[in-house]
């Protein structure tokens, strides 16, 4: 169970997918010592940059004390054991990971579990812009596992969203939900514009305002009551609004009837 | 200058009916001769490997403005393939679009020295030319889109075929090309308008012409021409369920052009234009009708268009089909008109072995290599990148040559695929010999490539040297090793020069772009309502449309004298 710390504060971005539990499983330390990372165009030793120490078998498989803002790609496609970052977190976290837990105390950057298939990611703060989303261009998003988010997300979160669950308990930038066609995003307060554009299968609950309705979302009746997940459901009345009709699409739009009186005088007559 | 001799390798030479005798091969100044000072030349031990003449690619987009959009388009694309550079190589990324310079390396470390761009709207001839430059290690050429050009078109139309033949003279010349390409004749002009055409008899809106006349005036220009490629034909319909139809149609209609023993005409990706069936529920291979027809008519060549199951996309002058692929997939996607001369279109796909589509698709391509039985008529390509990406060839190679690869390969596709698949019984397994034809002996035979292709004395010294000992090695069972060796070729040489060892590019070399210069009787003139045309119809003005000299890095001339 090892602790890193880092030695410096980075000024050029740091790639280390070798932080990741799978990698440093069986390792002593001096070999996690000496596995390479990049830090801007120059190859380096993880110890050039961090201090590590091996602590309580107990204890999460990598904790992180100190501000990591700057390093990218931690616990990249991970499959077990766990990261707690003490700390903002840089891009690319825990994406394409495939089991285990992640926890930020603190902020996140980028790309938050972008793609990811199975596992959770905790962030106990604010997430950047494109939480869970893939890479540009792509439209493999993510398939399985759970974020919640106790913060704001950016713009472009959960696009492309194939399986699993988005809880987000701030608000949601714009484009939230891009192109999803399956899972489940849940924003216990309000969500940006365009949200759920090109949807075509899936759920978006939003407890919150919305900025607007796309006009390609057409109401098809109330409902007092959604299910997140196994465990848990959001409380109504909710407008279900299906979409997005320009891509044919058959997702489900829940928002919330009570925090949205400006959308009454529009749909309630067709309900 | 530089000798070389590659001693004691066992020899592939279809052109001149050599089949892997152990012989030496001696290159001096670039060229194939007979013999060098073996003291002074360079020697490259070949025994116990195959030498083959450098591969000839007769199809595969790799320049140009489609290319380029698709590059734009698939930032996910590149990420899953980026390529460091080395002392000797540049970075670039993959993986179905390469940049340029991964482009040549990649072709290189598989033995080829020689690729056809087929796919070139006029007005992108500079931005073409610009990126063939920028291609290493390979000759070029690149064929423009003549089919639905409009001048082409009112030529056709008035029945003048010289004036017609000049025009097209004067198009080579300016767009630096080296054959006639036609994609769905009549089809992009009617995309124009929101239409297609749908049979070889349909009318082109706005002229009153018929796509089976394009084909056969082209046919017939490309002859009193004297070009040295046939036309190269992208059918009517292509892609979609019942186009063997259409295909033998427009086969049947270029028996009318006469010909002088040479091919009239070439059809490329004969896959994507071989399906049966009337919907894509009830899709199935048409190889058997197709493959008939062509056992008995020698008027035409043909490549594959084989599907590899990956993640690729596709590109084409054929915007309605790339319509049809949009409303299939659902996937982005980007289509275009452009101006008087073309369409395009462009969108991801994804074959995969899951669906029977695609896994039938896989088998057309496969059928037809199989069931054609003169290997000069058909070509190994994959339709860079349309059915999957050139760097896969040696996949295709190992399917072609091993009955127990493709079964493998079959026995892991969708149910569907495999029960209508003529696969199973199809016990045929090309030898080396055959291999070299369809890779580069009958590509560039078809290509009119004198001096390509082969490694007679004059030819140029482009040569391909595997890994393989056909004595020990029976490529057939052990067809992993085989493809392992076609993917990392022992040596590449082009033009007398080693750019490849052990499949590491070890050399930089610039290769030449070869263009047609076509001596016509009277030369069309460029006067005034030509120029008219230029301002009324195109965003560009007449003189800033040609190729001019300084734009083609390493030129190749190649000078004909028609006969008109």
């Amino acid at each position: 169970m090892i602790v890193l710390t880092p030695l410096k504060k980075f000024e050029l971005p740091v790639q280390a997918e070798s932080i990741n539990p799978d990698v440093f499983q069986g390792k002593s330390v001096d070999e996690i010592a000496s596995l390479t990372v990049w830090e801007g165009n120059k190859q380096k030793q993880l110890c050039d940059l961090f201090k590590i120490e091996e602590t309580a078998v107990e204890a999460p498989s990598i904790t992180i004390n100190g501000d990591v803002s700057e390093v990218r790609r931690i616990g990249q496609g991970m499959k077990n054991g766990e990261i707690v970052i003490n700390g903002n977190a840089g891009m690319h976290l825990g994406e394409k990971m495939a089991g285990g837990k992640i926890t930020v105390n603190g902020n996140t950057s980028g790309w938050t579990g972008s793609s990811m298939k199975k596992g959770l990611i905790e962030i106990h703060g604010d997430a950047s812009d494109y939480l869970a989303s893939p890479y540009r261009g792509s439209t493999e998003g993510m398939r399985g596992g759970k974020i919640i988010v106790d913060g704001n997300v950016g713009s472009d979160s959960g696009c492309c969203l194939r399986g699993g669950v988005i809880k987000i308990k701030g608000n949601a930038g714009p484009f939230l939900g891009f192109n999803i066609t399956d899972g489940t995003i849940h924003v216990e307060k309000n969500a940006g514009a365009r949200l759920a554009a090109n949807m075509t299968g899936g759920k978006i609950v939003v407890s919150g305002v919305v900025a607007d309705i796309m006009p390609t979302f057409t109401v098809d009746g109330a409902k007092a009551k959604v299910k997140i997940d196994d465990t848990e459901s959001a409380q109504g009345p909710f407008y279900v609004f299906l979409g997005d009709l320009a891509e044919k699409g058959n997702g489900k739009l829940f928002v919330s009837k009570a925090s949205n009186p400006q959308l009454g005088p529009i749909y309630d007559k067709y309900l | 200058m530089t000798e070389m001799i590659i001693k004691n390798g066992f020899v592939f030479d279809p052109i001149n009916g050599i089949n892997g005798e152990k012989m030496d091969i001696c290159i001096k100044n670039g060229k194939i001769v007979e013999s060098v000072n073996e003291h002074k030349a360079k020697k490259i031990d070949a025994t116990g490997l195959t030498v083959m003449p450098g591969a000839v690619d007769i199809h595969t987009h790799i320049a140009g403005g489609e290319v380029n959009t698709g590059r734009m388009v698939r930032p996910e694309d590149h990420i899953k393939d980026v390529v460091r550079k080395t002392a000797i190589t540049r970075s670039g990324t993959g993986y179905s679009i390469p940049s340029t310079f991964v482009t040549g390396y990649r072709y290189s470390k598989m033995g080829y020295t020689t690729v056809m761009n087929p796919s070139m709207a006029p007005l992108g001839a500079k931005h073409t030319h610009e990126e063939l430059n920028d291609i290493p290690l390979l000759d070029k050429a690149t064929f423009p889109l003549i089919g639905d050009w409009w001048f082409v078109l009112e030529y056709l139309q008035k029945g003048d075929l010289t004036g017609c033949a000049r025009h097209v003279a004067w198009m080579m010349e300016t767009t630096k090309g080296y054959a006639i390409k036609i994609v769905n004749p009549g089809g992009l002009e009617s995309w124009g308008f929101g239409n297609n055409v749908h049979s070889i008899d349909d009318v082109v809106p706005n002229f009153g012409i018929t796509p089976r006349e394009i084909m056969c005036g082209l046919a017939k220009v490309n002859k009193m021409l004297n070009l040295p490629h046939s036309i190269h034909l992208h059918t009517n319909n292509l892609g979609l369920p019942g186009n063997y139809v259409t295909t033998l149609e427009t086969m049947k209609a270029l028996e009318s052009v006469p010909t002088d023993g040479k091919p009239v005409g070439h059809i490329t990706h004969l896959q994507f234009s071989s399906f049966a069936g009337d919907s894509w529920g009830n899709m199935k291979s048409a190889a058997e009708e197709i493959s008939k027809y062509i056992n008995n008519h020698n008027h035409m060549t043909f490549d594959m268009g084989q599907v590899i199951f990956s993640d690729t996309t596709t590109m084409t002058a054929d915007g309605p089909f790339e319509y049809v692929l949009y409303q299939l997939s659902g996937h982005k996607w980007v289509n275009s008109d452009v101006e008087t001369e073309t369409s395009g279109g462009i969108i991801p796909m994804h074959y995969k072995r899951t669906s029977a589509v695609n896994a039938i698709q896989w088998s057309i391509g496969l059928e037809l290599a199989l069931l054609i039985e003169d290997p000069w008529k058909m070509f190994m390509t994959t339709d860079h990148p349309n059915a999957g990406p050139f760097f896969a060839y040696p996949k295709i190679m190992a399917w072609l040559i091993s009955n127990k690869a493709r079964m493998a390969t079959l026995k892991r596709c969708h149910k569907k695929g495999q029960k209508k698949s003529l696969l199973p019984s199809i016990k045929r397994e090309l030898s080396l010999y055959e291999l070299a034809v369809v890779t580069r002996a009958g590509q560039a035979k078809a290509l009119g490539l004198k001096d390509k292709g082969h490694l007679g004395v004059g030819a140029d010294g482009d040569v391909a040297i595997y890994n393989i000992n056909p004595e020990t090695l029976d490529i057939a069972k052990k067809y992993r090793t085989a493809r392992r060796a076609f993917g990392n070729a022992a040596y590449t040489i082009k033009d007398g020069k080693v750019v490849v060892k052990d499949g590491e590019v070890v050399q930089h070399v610039d290769g030449k772009t070869m263009w047609v210069n076509v001596q016509t009787a009277d030369p069309v003139k460029v006067d005034a309502d030509m120029k008219l045309k230029f301002k009324k119809y195109w965003t560009v003005e007449y003189e800033n449309y040609p190729v001019s000299d300084h734009y083609v890095k390493v030129s190749d001339q190649i000078h004909v004298k028609a006969s008109v």
